[in-house]
């Protein structure tokens, strides 16, 4: 799906990643651990063009993607949630994932003016793929309620919606279980694997690692910026170098 | 339920506008009407690119400025036909705008409004000191005012007052076309944050651009219909405490809003025309006024209305929706 050559990035004299070469594969879990600052989200910027590499190289199946803006990235099919997701708390949910397919929408503001046919026809497909991704992610249900007023877990879910609207092939979540509890950890598990189920790569940054080590098919392990090990998550488990940096002697072992 | 009864607002309103030539005890009244028309006409494309789009333009007025001055240097200086002049005052301010765009929208935030104040203020001094083309602090005397359309004559305050209300609702109508569509969506995700709106796939610069455009074109008409309804032009209509006054409009009525710029736009003026009494400190009373309304009531009056009844749209009406 995605090859990543020798990408690097510094800030003045700080490398916030350095050398990283890694393989996101087709229909797998791809998951990405390390230490606070480690550069895992720089990581991800980099992937989606939210900022330039100062060096290597993005291949999308193959196409040099390296330099693109993110828009241009969502276009080519890579979508992703943030952290924090700002959704617009006065309008309805619904109305806050509409505008998720219109990247593959083409009505500009002559069709605004002139009331086309073509805006009407787009307006409705963005319309049911908005509530396509709130039946996937399964908040069909709240589709009518604010967004002021839904909870951490759901906005979490929302995110997840807002990324699959724009049809992408591959998707990058960022700490997508950050601030939920364990049994909303486990049903967003669920979610991302049936994600995977129907086609859509995942790869993704988090702390969890009992979610990771049920979850991923394969982990990288970003230190400083470098990465440190990459495998199935029985060798994570067992590499001594991510068990200093990171694990800790509780998590080594099986 | 509810769309019909936006729809029976608006055209309440519309009526109202209709026959208030009609209920105005006197002449004035239409001026102090038709003036804040064209104010709340400038206000809507404020509100497109602020508070639909989340870029603060404190140049806004500059825009109107160089719309009302088209109107003014053509007619005066270059006897074109008022009409002809007042097609080219949007296109004008629409495409000085291109240009500041492209080089303002780079920067966000603050910065964007902070370099549009200089903007703003370039434009001022340009009006002010280019005696030769803006005819300077003496002003543009003797604008036409507009020429007969057919049967429609424009010499009267009451002729001139449906003209401006004609093109209000014009506009009205445009932007509402505008923000309900998908391309509104798209301002509206720029505004949320750009981040997301740019992983989503939206190209943040030439959708801010568009709406940068749009806005000041809406800026550049209200100049061109300031121009033929005052008939004369000085630097001031360029300085901004004209744009604070539409940032005002935008804020009482509720930014964001279609309806916003109209209630803040025509609720403001009067308000500040009843409290002439109290001359210069009026502001004393209004300020204060203001900063409670910015604390307490921040998306204004329209915008919390829809709040509230978005929040009841909402509530789940028995177990059954729930």
């Amino acid at each position: 799906m995605l090859e990543v050559r020798n990408l690097g990035k510094r800030f003045g004299g700080l490398a916030a990643v350095s050398d990283v070469s890694t393989k996101i594969e087709t229909g797998k879990v791809n998951a990405i651990i390390g230490p606070n600052g480690a550069g895992k989200t720089t990581f991800f910027n980099l992937l989606s063009g939210v900022q330039k590499p100062t060096s290597g190289q993005i291949l999308l199946q193959g196409r040099d993607i390296t330099g693109l803006r993110a828009d241009q990235i969502a276009v080519l099919g890579v979508s992703r949630t943030f952290q924090t997701t700002v959704l617009f708390n006065q309008a309805s949910v619904l109305d806050n994932l509409i505008v998720g397919h219109r990247l593959r929408t083409k009505s500009g503001l002559l069709d605004v003016l002139i009331g086309s046919s073509r805006l009407k026809r787009e307006e409705q497909i963005c319309r049911d793929k908005a509530h396509a991704a709130l039946e996937f992610v399964g908040l069909e249900k709240i589709a009518t309620r604010l967004a002021a007023d839904i909870s951490q877990e759901e906005r979490k879910r929302v995110a997840f919606a807002l990324a699959l609207a724009t049809d992408p092939q591959l998707v990058l979540l960022d700490e997508p279980a950050g601030g939920v509890n364990p049994e909303e950890t486990e049903g967003l598990a669920e979610l991302i694997r049936k994600m995977v189920a129907n086609g859509i790569t995942v790869c993704l940054i988090e702390h969890k690692m009992n979610m990771i080590m049920s979850l991923a098919d394969r982990i990288m392990v970003l230190n400083y910026g470098e990465k440190i090990a990459e495998g199935t998550p029985a060798e994570i488990r067992a590499n001594p170098a991510v068990i200093d940096a990171y694990l800790g002697s509780e998590h080594a072992g099986v | 339920m509810m769309r019909l009864n936006a729809k029976l607002g608006w055209i309440m309103l519309l009526v109202l506008g209709l026959v208030f030539p009609f209920l105005a005890g006197n002449d004035y009244h239409l001026t102090v009407m038709s003036t804040a028309y064209i104010y709340v006409l400038a206000t809507l494309g404020l509100n497109l690119v602020t508070g639909y789009t989340g870029q603060y333009n404190l140049a806004h007025a500059g825009f109107m400025a160089v719309g009302a001055y088209t109107v003014g240097i053509l007619t005066v200086d270059y006897q074109v036909p008022f009409w002809i002049a007042f097609v080219l005052a949007g296109p004008v301010a629409a495409l000085l705008g291109f240009f500041i765009g492209i080089v303002s929208l780079r920067l966000k935030g603050h910065y964007f409004s902070i370099f549009t104040l200089c903007v703003g203020y370039i434009l001022f001094l340009v009006i002010e000191k280019w005696e030769s083309l803006t005819h300077g602090t003496v002003g543009i005397i003797g604008i036409p005012a507009p020429s007969p359309i057919g049967p429609l004559t424009f010499d009267s305050p009451r002729a001139l007052y449906y003209l401006v209300f004609f093109f209000l609702v014009v506009g009205l109508w445009v932007m509402h076309r505008i923000v309900s569509s998908l391309l509104g969506r798209t301002f509206m995700a720029i505004r949320n944050g750009d981040d997301l709106a740019e992983s989503l796939g939206i190209n943040l610069m030439r959708n801010k651009l568009l709406a940068f455009m749009l806005s000041v074109f809406y800026a550049g008409l209200a100049g061109g219909l300031y121009a033929g309804f005052v008939r004369f032009l000085g630097p001031g209509i360029a300085g901004v405490e004209h744009t604070f006054d539409m940032t005002m409009y935008m804020l009482v009525g509720g930014i964001g809003t279609l309806l916003g710029p109209v209630l803040g736009g025509l609720t403001v003026p009067w308000i500040t025309q009843t409290l002439q009494w109290l001359q210069e400190y009026r502001f004393l009373v209004f300020g204060p006024i203001l900063v409670l309304l910015v604390i307490f009531v921040p998306h204004g009056i329209v915008g919390s209305f829809i709040a509230w009844r978005a929040r009841k749209a909402a509530q789940p009406h028995g177990s059954g929706h729930a």
